[in-house]
C-alpha cells in the first residue's frame, strides 16, 4: 500500500466518521486530523484532553491508572495502598513491567499489591478508621519501607473521606511520609490527570523534605524524569549519561527511591523523557529551585546522539567531549544493527497509538530502520504534545486523538500498515486481521527500548514482528486468494 | 554493549558486569538500608513470629487472589450471542477488565464504558447511559447490550433500570432493543458474585415477565450454567458429553467461541454464544445444572423461584466421583444412559491414575483460587492420594467453607489440610515458609511465592503449578479442560509432570545427584 496523500487521508476520516450518530460525529471529527507541518500550533486542527464519548470504546484508563500505575508504582521503597474496592489494586499489579533492583516484600514493593478491599460497610460508614489501622498493619509487616502513599479509588472521593487528615496523623505516628493521592478514577478524562495529581502530591508532600539541608551537589548532577524503567529503559539510559560523565542523582520513577526524590532539588539539570507525565514537577523545580529542564529522546541512534549533544550543551567541555566519546563508542554497534535489520524493514509502514509520548518519540527509531510512520495517535495527549507531534511526523500523516476501537480498526483496514504499535487491548484484534503488532506500552514483554542497547532490542523486535512466517499462513490452500489478509495484500 | 549477532533483551542484558556496575553506582544514591538489615528482615518474614503478625491483619489485603464484581459481570455478558458488554461507570475500570482478559485469553475483548467523570459523579450518570447506549448500538451492531456497573455508579446510587427505561422513551435506543442489566458493586463479593448478578439479570430480563405457558420439562432439554469459567475446554467437554449421551441441552452463557476466534484476516467482534431465544426457552427445560454451586446464590434463587426448577444438588464436576455424580444426575433427569464412550473415557482417566499414582501419592500441595474450582481441585487431589495442605480462598463464603470442610473430612488424605477462608497470597507466603508444601497450585500470582521461597535457599523453594485464573505468564493454558474426566486427565498430567520436572531439576547434577536422574520414570 502506498502512503495516503492529504485528500485520501481526509476522505478516510470522513468515511470513518459516517457511522457515528450526529453528536458523536461532531465531537469525534475534532479529534482526527491530517498532519500539516506548516502549522504553528495543533490547537486549531485537533482537540485533545477532552472527555471520552460514552459508549464508543475508548482505550483510555483513569486517573488512578496514571497515578498508581504510572507515577507511583515504580518507586520501589514506597508502599502504594490502593484505597477502595479490591479490583483497582489487582488489575494494576505487575502489568507495566517497571523493573527495580531490590528484595520484594522487604525493601522493595513494586510487584506487590496492597488494598483496603473496601466492603459495603466502609462505603456506608467511611474508610478513614480502616485506613488508619491499615497503615499500622503495613508498618508492622514492612518496617523497611520508606514511605506510604494512599491511592484513592473512586468511592473515596464520593463518600467524603478525609485521607489527608489520616495521612498527616499517621505520618507523625510512624515517622515516615504518608502521602494522600486524590486520584479517583472519575477525575479528569484519562490517565493524564493522575500524572498531574501525582506530580502535585510529590511537590506538596515529599520534594521539599530536605530544603535547606541539601549540599550544593556536584557540577554534573542530573536527574532522569519520566522514565518508568519499563523493561529496564532507565538503566539503559543511565549507563549513557554516566559514561559521558554525568552523575545521575535520581530516577523518576523507575527503580527510584524516596531519597532520590528528596535529593533531586540539588541537580543542575532535569532530563525529561516522558514530557506528558512529568513536565509538571520539572516546571515546579524550575520555578522553586531554578533547575533548568530539557526534553530528550533516547529512541534510536539519531535521536540519542542529538539528545546526548543537547544535554552536553548544558555543561562544560568535559561533558561535551564525553558525549562525543559515547556516540563514537556505540556508533559501530549501531551501524551493525542497522546493517542487519534495515534491509529487512526498509519501507515498512507503521501506525502507532500509544499514551502521551511514544507516538512521536519513536518516530526517529523507526526511521533509523528505514521505516515510516503513517499514522499516529495518543490516548491522553494534550495540545502541547500535538504541537510537538506535527513537527515530528511527515505531512499528510493521519493523526487521531483518543481513538475508539472502531476508528483504529477502520484506519488500519484502509491504510494497511505493515506494523501496528499500540497496547494490549488493541493487540489481538490486529492479530486476527493479520497485521503484525508490537505492544508499545510494555514493550511486549521485551525491552529495554531506550538507549543504544535498547535500540538493538527494538530493531530485533520490530523485525520479528513483521517478518515472522506466521502472517503468511492465514489462508488455507483451498480458500480463495481474494480473501487474503491485510499483511499479505500490503 | 549489545552485539548485533546476539542481541540480549532485559534478561540477560542487565546481568552483565557493565549493568551490574550501573546498578551498584545507582545504589549509592538510594540510601537503602544495609544489605545485612535487608537479609535479617527477609529472614524474619519467613518466621512463625512474622506469620502470627501477618495473620493478625484485619484491614489490609496484600497480594489478593480475587478481583471485583464487574469483571465477572463482563465475562458473563460475553457468553451471549452478539452481546456487547456495557459498563456504566468510570472508563478506567473497563480498560482494566479488558486488559485482564486480554492477558489471560490472548484474545481481543470488546467491552464498552460510558465514561462517567466528575460531572456525572455530581449529577448522576443518566446522560452517559443515554448517549452511551445510542453510540454503542450504532457502532457495534449488537443484538443485546448487557449492562453492569462500577463502584462510582453504585456509590452515587444511579438507578440503572430507570436510566435505561428513559433512554428508550427518549429515543436514544429502540424501544424493544434488549438491554438486561445488573448492579455489580465492587465493594461487595468478588468477580464470581458479579458473574452471578449479571447472569441473574439476563435471565430475569428475558423470562421474569414471560413465564406464561412455560413449565419445566416442556422443551425436553437441560440447562447448563457454568458460573465464572475461564477454561474454554470446560465449555466444550460438557457439550461433548451431552452430545455423546444424546442429551438436548442449552448452555446458558457460552463465551467459548468469542474467546477463541480463528486468525483469518478479519477481526470478528462476536462469535457463538447463547441466543436470546434459547434464554427465553430456558424455563422450559427439565432442570438447570449449575456447575459452580456454592457461588451462584442469586441465580439459584431466581431459577428455583421463577422457573420452578428443582436444581440438582451437585458439586463442581471435577475429578472422578463428582463427574460420576454429575453424569448420573444428567442421566437420571433425562432418562438417557451415560454413553459408553464416556465410560471408556472414565476408564482411561482411572488408567492414567494407576500409572501415575506413585509419583503423586503423599505429595503435599497448597491450593488457591476461586471457591468451587478449589473445592473440585482438592477433591480430585484426594482421589489421587495427594495431600492438600493450605487451602486459600480469598473470596470464600460460609456455604463453601462448610462444604470444603466436609470434603476434607471424608478422606484420610484431607485430614491434615487447613482451610484459610478470606486469606490472601501474603498469608499463603507465610504458610509456605513455616509449613512447606511440595508445590503450590493456582494462578500466575503464585509465582512470587515461588521466587520468595527460593530466595531463602533452594531447599525452601515451593514451585508453582499453574491451574486457575488468571494465567498471564504461560501461553494457551486457558484452552485446556479441568472439568469432567477429560479435565481430570489434564490436571493429572499437569501435576505429575510438574513433580517429575522438579525431580529432574533436583537430580540433574552430573556426578552428584544424577544417580536418580532416570531415563524412565
Amino acid at each position: 500500500m502506498s502512503v495516503l496523500n492529504r485528500e485520501e487521508a481526509e476522505a478516510l476520516i470522513q468515511e470513518v466518521l459516517e457511522v457515528y450518530p450526529e453528536k458523536a460525529k461532531k465531537d469525534r471529527a475534532k479529534h482526527l486530523m491530517v498532519n500539516d507541518k506548516k502549522l504553528e500550533s495543533a490547537k486549531k486542527c485537533i482537540t485533545s484532553n477532552r472527555k471520552s464519548i460514552p459508549g464508543v470504546m475508548t482505550q483510555r484508563g483513569c486517573a488512578y491508572a496514571g497515578a498508581k500505575g504510572v507515577v507511583w508504582g515504580p518507586f520501589k521503597d514506597i508502599i502504594d495502598i490502593s484505597h477502595g474496592p479490591i479490583g483497582c489494586g489487582q488489575y494494576s499489579r505487575g502489568g507495566r513491567r517497571n523493573y527495580y533492583s531490590g528484595v520484594a516484600g522487604v525493601d522493595s514493593f513494586c510487584d506487590m499489591m496492597f488494598s483496603s478491599d473496601f466492603q459495603e460497610k466502609d462505603v456506608v460508614f467511611g474508610g478513614d478508621k480502616k485506613l488508619a489501622k491499615l497503615i499500622d498493619e503495613v508498618e508492622s509487616l514492612f518496617p523497611l519501607s520508606k514511605a506510604i502513599s494512599v491511592q484513592s479509588e473512586c468511592p473515596i472521593g464520593l463518600i467524603g473521606d478525609d485521607i489527608e487528615a489520616v495521612s498527616k496523623k499517621k505520618a507523625a505516628e510512624i515517622g515516615k511520609k504518608v502521602v494522600p493521592v486524590r486520584c479517583e478514577g472519575f477525575r479528569g478524562v484519562s490517565q493524564s490527570l493522575g500524572h498531574h495529581i501525582s506530580n502535585d502530591a510529590i511537590r506538596d508532600w515529599i520534594i521539599s523534605a530536605r530544603d535547606g539541608k541539601l549540599d550544593a551537589g556536584g557540577p554534573y548532577d542530573v536527574a532522569i524524569l519520566g522514565d518508568y524503567n519499563i523493561g529496564g529503559d532507565a538503566w539503559a539510559s543511565r549507563i549513557l549519561l554516566e559514561e559521558m560523565g554525568l552523575n545521575v542523582v535520581a530516577q523518576w520513577s523507575g527503580d527510584g527511591t524516596i531519597a532520590e526524590i528528596e535529593n533531586t532539588p540539588k541537580v543542575k539539570l532535569n532530563l525529561l523523557h516522558c514530557y506528558r507525565s512529568m513536565n509538571y514537577i520539572a516546571r515546579h523545580m524550575e520555578e522553586k529551585y531554578a533547575i533548568p529542564w530539557m526534553e530528550y529522546n533516547f529512541f534510536g541512534p539519531t535521536k540519542i546522539a542529538e539528545s546526548l549533544r543537547e544535554i552536553a550543551s548544558h555543561f562544560d567541555d568535559t561533558i561535551k567531549e564525553g558525549a562525543e566519546r559515547v556516540i563514537a563508542k556505540y556508533q559501530p554497534m549501531m551501524q551493525a544493527i542497522i546493517d542487519k535489520f534495515k534491509p529487512r524493514l526498509q519501507g515498512k509502514k507503521v501506525m502507532l497509538y500509544v499514551g502521551g509520548l511514544r507516538p512521536r518519540h519513536t518516530v526517529g527509531a523507526y526511521e533509523d530502520l528505514g521505516m515510516e510512520v503513517v499514522g499516529a495517535g495518543y490516548e491522553f495527549a494534550h495540545n502541547d504534545d500535538y504541537d510537538r507531534t506535527i513537527k515530528d511526523l511527515k505531512d499528510a500523516t493521519l493523526i487521531y486523538d483518543d481513538a475508539t476501537g472502531y476508528e483504529l480498526e477502520e484506519f488500519v483496514r484502509q491504510i494497511k500498515p505493515d506494523l501496528v504499535g499500540s497496547g494490549i487491548k488493541e493487540k489481538y484484534a490486529f492479530h486476527k486481521m493479520g497485521v503484525p503488532f508490537r505492544q508499545m506500552h510494555s514493550w511486549d514483554y521485551s525491552g529495554p527500548y531506550h538507549g543504544y542497547d535498547g535500540f538493538a532490542v527494538f530493531a530485533r523486535d520490530m523485525d520479528m514482528a513483521i517478518n515472522n512466517p506466521c502472517w503468511t499462513m492465514f489462508k488455507a490452500p483451498w480458500e480463495k486468494p481474494a480473501d487474503a489478509p491485510v499483511a499479505e495484500a500490503a | 554493549m549489545q552485539v548485533a549477532d546476539e542481541i540480549k533483551p532485559c534478561f540477560p542484558l542487565f546481568n552483565s558486569d557493565e549493568y551490574q556496575d550501573v546498578l551498584a553506582r545507582k545504589r549509592t544514591y538510594e540510601e537503602r538500608v544495609s544489605p545485612e538489615k535487608v537479609a535479617e528482615t527477609f529472614e524474619w518474614t519467613t518466621t512463625k513470629e512474622y506469620q502470627d503478625l501477618n495473620f493478625a491483619r484485619s484491614t489490609l489485603t496484600i497480594n489478593a487472589a480475587k478481583a471485583c464484581q464487574p469483571l465477572g459481570g463482563a465475562l458473563c455478558g460475553l457468553g451471549f450471542e452478539k452481546t456487547m458488554v456495557y459498563i456504566h461507570g468510570s472508563q478506567g475500570c473497563v480498560a482494566y477488565f479488558r486488559t485482564y482478559f486480554n492477558r489471560h485469553f490472548k484474545e481481543p475483548i470488546a467491552f464498552i464504558a460510558d465514561s462517567m467523570t466528575e460531572d456525572a459523579a455530581v449529577f448522576g450518570g443518566q446522560k452517559n447511559v443515554h448517549e452511551g447506549l445510542q453510540n454503542a448500538t450504532k457502532l457495534y451492531d449488537a443484538k443485546m447490550i448487557a449492562v453492569c456497573t462500577t463502584c462510582i455508579a453504585e456509590v452515587i446510587g444511579d438507578d440503572l433500570g430507570a436510566f435505561i427505561g428513559n433512554a428508550r422513551k427518549e429515543g436514544y435506543v429502540d424501544k424493544d432493543f434488549p438491554i438486561p442489566y445488573a448492579n455489580t458493586p465492587s465493594f461487595v463479593g468478588s468477580h464470581i458474585t458479579g458473574w452471578d448478578n449479571m447472569f441473574e439479570g439476563i435471565m430475569r430480563y428475558f423470562t421474569l415477565n414471560a413465564m406464561e405457558g412455560k413449565a419445566p420439562g416442556q422443551n425436553g432439554k437441560i440447562n447448563i450454567v457454568p458460573g465464572f469459567e475461564t477454561y474454554l475446554g470446560n465449555y466444550r467437554v460438557i457439550k461433548r458429553y451431552m452430545k455423546e449421551m444424546g442429551v438436548d441441552y442449552t448452555y446458558l452463557c457460552d463465551p467459548s467461541e468469542v474467546l477463541d476466534t480463528p486468525a483469518t484476516g478479519e477481526y470478528e467482534m462476536y462469535a457463538g454464544g447463547t441466543t436470546i431465544d434459547e434464554v427465553k426457552d430456558a424455563p422450559n427445560a427439565i432442570t438447570t445444572f449449575m456447575l459452580q454451586s456454592t457461588t451462584l446464590e442469586k441465580t439459584k434463587k431466581f431459577i428455583e423461584g421463577t422457573w420452578n426448577h428443582e436444581i440438582p444438588k451437585l458439586t463442581i464436576p471435577m475429578g472422578v466421583e463428582w463427574t460420576d455424580e454429575f453424569l448420573q444426575k444428567v442421566s437420571e433427569v433425562t432418562g438417557k444412559p451415560v454413553a459408553p464412550s464416556i465410560t471408556v473415557e472414565r476408564g482411561r482417566l482411572i488408567d492414567m491414575m494407576t500409572d501415575s499414582h506413585q509419583w503423586l501419592h503423599g505429595k503435599k500441595m497448597a491450593v488457591f483460587g476461586d471457591p468451587d474450582f478449589v473445592m473440585g481441585l482438592v477433591k480430585f487431589m484426594l482421589e489421587l492420594g495427594i495431600e492438600p495442605t493450605h487451602i486459600v480462598v480469598n473470596n470464600s463464603n460460609k456455604r463453601w467453607e462448610k462444604a470444603m470442610k466436609n470434603v476434607l473430612e471424608s478422606s484420610q488424605y484431607g485430614i491434615h489440610a487447613k482451610i484459610y477462608p478470606g486469606c490472601d497470597l501474603w498469608h499463603l507466603r507465610s504458610l509456605c515458609f513455616t509449613d512447606k508444601p511440595d508445590f503450590i497450585v493456582g494462578s500466575s500470582y503464585g509465582k512470587f511465592i515461588q521466587r520468595d521461597t527460593l530466595y531463602k535457599g533452594p531447599e525452601f523453594e515451593v514451585p508453582l503449578i499453574r491451574i486457575g485464573f488468571p494465567i498471564f505468564d504461560r501461553h494457551h493454558l486457558h484452552r485446556m479442560t479441568t472439568l469432567g474426566y477429560e479435565g481430570g486427565m489434564y490436571i493429572l498430567t499437569t501435576l505429575v509432570n510438574a513433580v517429575l520436572e522438579r525431580l529432574d531439576e533436583q537430580t540433574k547434577l552430573l556426578g552428584k545427584t544424577d544417580y536418580n536422574f532416570d531415563l524412565v520414570r
